[in-house]
């Protein structure tokens, strides 16, 4: 039985505890620690990716003789430990999550060097980790709102780490507090069904779950709390606050937590509650919130002068795309031929766009805090001419605005055309907003190229040069595989996103990965 | 493992492949044609500075457009809808809690409607 499911968790937390011990050591063994449990981390988690996707769903129960031994002889039916249930969707978040690790972590070697406390920085960034992690592989409710709340406090107090005069401590209190209310009311919402199942493992619920009234409003809570974490309009005010005022290393990180947010809606929606909800009426709700969130998303970002905040603002704008695919397939779930026709293609393109979304978001943020490094402002009016000293952020950041304005043949537009395609059949005018939206996100990032890399050079950056290496090594990653995601498309989506969207879709699956392992 | 394969969409296919060669033989065209053209750019000689009608070239910060002049004819064009949609960004987080539990109260009201 792979031992990797444990690793993913038991080496970010080992370290993250073990991280003052080495600050007080010395620098360069702290650095060391935090490159080799990185390193540790991801290697764990592309075995154990490898391992899903070769051999199928991986159950890994805490504490048990034998980990796959999921229910006890003496429990009477029903699964109690610690659970993971990784199947090929929580592996492709894994995966997500490890490559984002791997590049802010490289990249904080660098940007955080002259910074004070980097022994509480980079033992939060593994807590975060660990929550990240727990968040996409748990097949319990309330292990996953422990997760939520490691990830929530981990991520509120690195957004508030740098102080900048108060400013990120504000970013950091605002997305403290929005994470407890939306934890809070998700562990309300477990209660509901705690109280009505005696049971908090997903799979045993779902097997006997009846959509009562309770349930009803568990369903309700759970999606909007989830939806207000992952920075859906409108309740997405927290996002530009936080993302502007956080390091951008630890920005790109919180990009990935929101995406673990967003898996979870999609989690209960599909393996919790699936056909036994009015789908049909879940789904258009979080269309609704996806429409919203792609347009006044784009249109709070054009008119923003502070880089970081237009980025924000951006990122709101594609959660969008992602809950319009996966709320068509969500709609037609109850319909087989629909689902067939468009209704997977669609879930595919919003599980495709997840990973797009994390490599080009979490480089255009690791570029803006570059640009910040060398100039030490974000303010797009200040900024100027920084093409004729930092090339190779200047060709990232060219890479990054083209992929998510959907311009071929970068990664987000093979994402995007799914989404299109599938959602014209399903609602032609949702379809027509996604393009408009893209053509707005497109001027929007001709706004930034011009406004930070174009121009004469001025006479304030005279002296700015090229970031550090690690810096570079970390963006350049993600600037790869946003080529090579875009250049084989269809090779990412056979081997990583229509397992996914059929792993989410397979309820009966993931039911018997769990109950079936007495 | 095909390389080459094309993204069966549905209602569409794309295949990055083709479009990239396609790409490199019509810049390969265009760099053909214009370097049949005459050169008459010579580095390093009175051509390479800027000719502003024979004023002096302004101060770098003076000509560089700053990113807040960019699409302003865009927002003063949707400013009706620019007026209501930024004051909605208070920044208060009471605000961002009345916001939540209003889509709380919507969205159960509208999964109690469609039942």
């Amino acid at each position: 039985m792979s031992q990797y499911a444990a690793l993913l968790l038991a080496i970010p937390l080992i370290a993250a505890f073990a991280m003052p011990l080495f600050g007080l050591i010395g620098k360069k063994i702290r650095n060391s620690w935090a490159i080799l449990t990185m390193l540790a981390t991801v290697a764990a988690a592309l075995i154990l990716v490898w391992e899903v996707l070769t051999q199928g769903t991986i159950i890994y129960a805490f504490g048990a003789v034998d980990p796959s031994l999921t229910i006890p002889f003496d429990s009477g039916g029903v699964p109690i430990r610690i659970l993971f249930v990784i199947d090929a969707m929580s592996a492709f978040m894994i995966l997500t999550a490890a490559i984002m690790m791997f590049a802010a972590t490289l990249y904080s070697i660098s940007s955080e060097s002259e910074q004070t406390g980097q022994d509480g920085y980079y033992a939060l960034l593994f807590l975060l980790m660990a929550g990240i992690f727990g968040m996409v592989s748990t097949g319990d409710l309330f292990n996953f709102f422990v997760f939520l709340e490691i990830n929530s406090l981990a991520g509120a107090a690195l957004a508030a780490y740098r102080i900048k005069g108060g400013v990120a401590v504000e970013g950091g209190l605002k997305y403290a507090f929005i994470s407890t209310v939306s934890g809070l009311f998700f562990l309300i919402a477990v209660g509901m069904l705690y109280g009505q199942y005696n049971s908090l493992n997903i799979a045993y619920i779902a097997s006997v779950i009846d959509f009562t009234g309770l349930s009803l409003v568990a369903v309700v809570l759970m999606i909007v709390s989830l939806a207000m974490k992952s920075g859906s309009v409108p309740m997405h005010f927290w996002t530009p606050d936080t993302y502007s005022s956080a390091p951008s290393s630890i920005t790109a990180l919180l990009i990935v937590s929101s995406m673990a947010s967003l898996y979870a809606i999609f989690r209960i929606a599909f393996s919790l509650f699936g056909l036994t909800m009015n789908v049909v009426t879940v789904g258009w709700v979080i269309i609704i919130l996806g429409i919203l969130s792609m347009f006044i998303g784009v249109s709070m970002a054009l008119p923003q002068k502070d880089v970081k905040r237009l980025m924000a603002y951006h990122s709101v704008s594609q959660i969008g795309y992602m809950l319009v695919g996966l709320g068509v397939g969500l709609a037609v779930l109850g319909d087989q031929q629909m689902l067939a026709q468009f209704g997977v293609v669609a879930m595919e393109g919003g599980i495709f766009h997840i990973i797009n979304y994390a490599l080009y978001k979490g480089l255009l943020f690791l570029i803006a805090g570059a640009v910040i490094y060398r100039c030490g402002t974000a303010n797009l009016n200040e900024l100027g001419g920084l093409g004729h000293s930092m090339k190779w952020t200047m060709g990232f950041f060219i890479i990054a605005a083209l992929a998510i304005a959907g311009i071929p043949p970068f990664n987000g537009f093979a994402s995007k055309l799914m989404i299109y395609e599938s959602v014209f059949v399903f609602n032609p005018f949702i379809a027509v907003i996604a393009m408009v939206v893209s053509i707005m996100t497109l001027a929007s990032f001709v706004k930034v190229f011009h406004s930070m890399f174009m121009g004469p050079k001025l006479p304030q950056y005279e002296t700015v040069k090229e970031v550090p290496m690690p810096m570079l090594i970390g963006m350049g990653l993600l600037a790869v595989l946003i080529i090579l995601f875009g250049l084989f498309p269809d090779l990412v989506v056979n081997t990583l996103v229509e397992p996914a969207a059929l792993a989410l879709i397979d309820r009966s699956g993931y039911i018997t990965s769990v109950m079936g392992g007495i | 493992m095909d390389f080459t394969a094309t993204l069966v969409t549905g209602t569409g296919f794309w295949n990055p492949i083709i479009w990239i060669l396609a790409f490199l033989i019509t810049f390969i065209v265009a760099y053909l044609i214009w370097r049949s053209g005459v050169s008459t750019y010579q580095k390093g000689t009175e051509q390479v500075k800027p000719y502003l009608s024979g004023n002096a070239e302004p101060d770098k910060n003076a000509v560089h457009i700053r990113g807040g002049n960019l699409y302003w004819g865009f927002t003063e064009g949707l400013k009706g809808y620019y007026s209501r949609l930024i004051p909605l960004h208070t920044g208060d987080l009471n605000d961002y809690m009345l916001w939540y539990f209003g889509v709380v109260i919507a969205v159960f009201a509208l999964v109690v409607i469609f039942l």
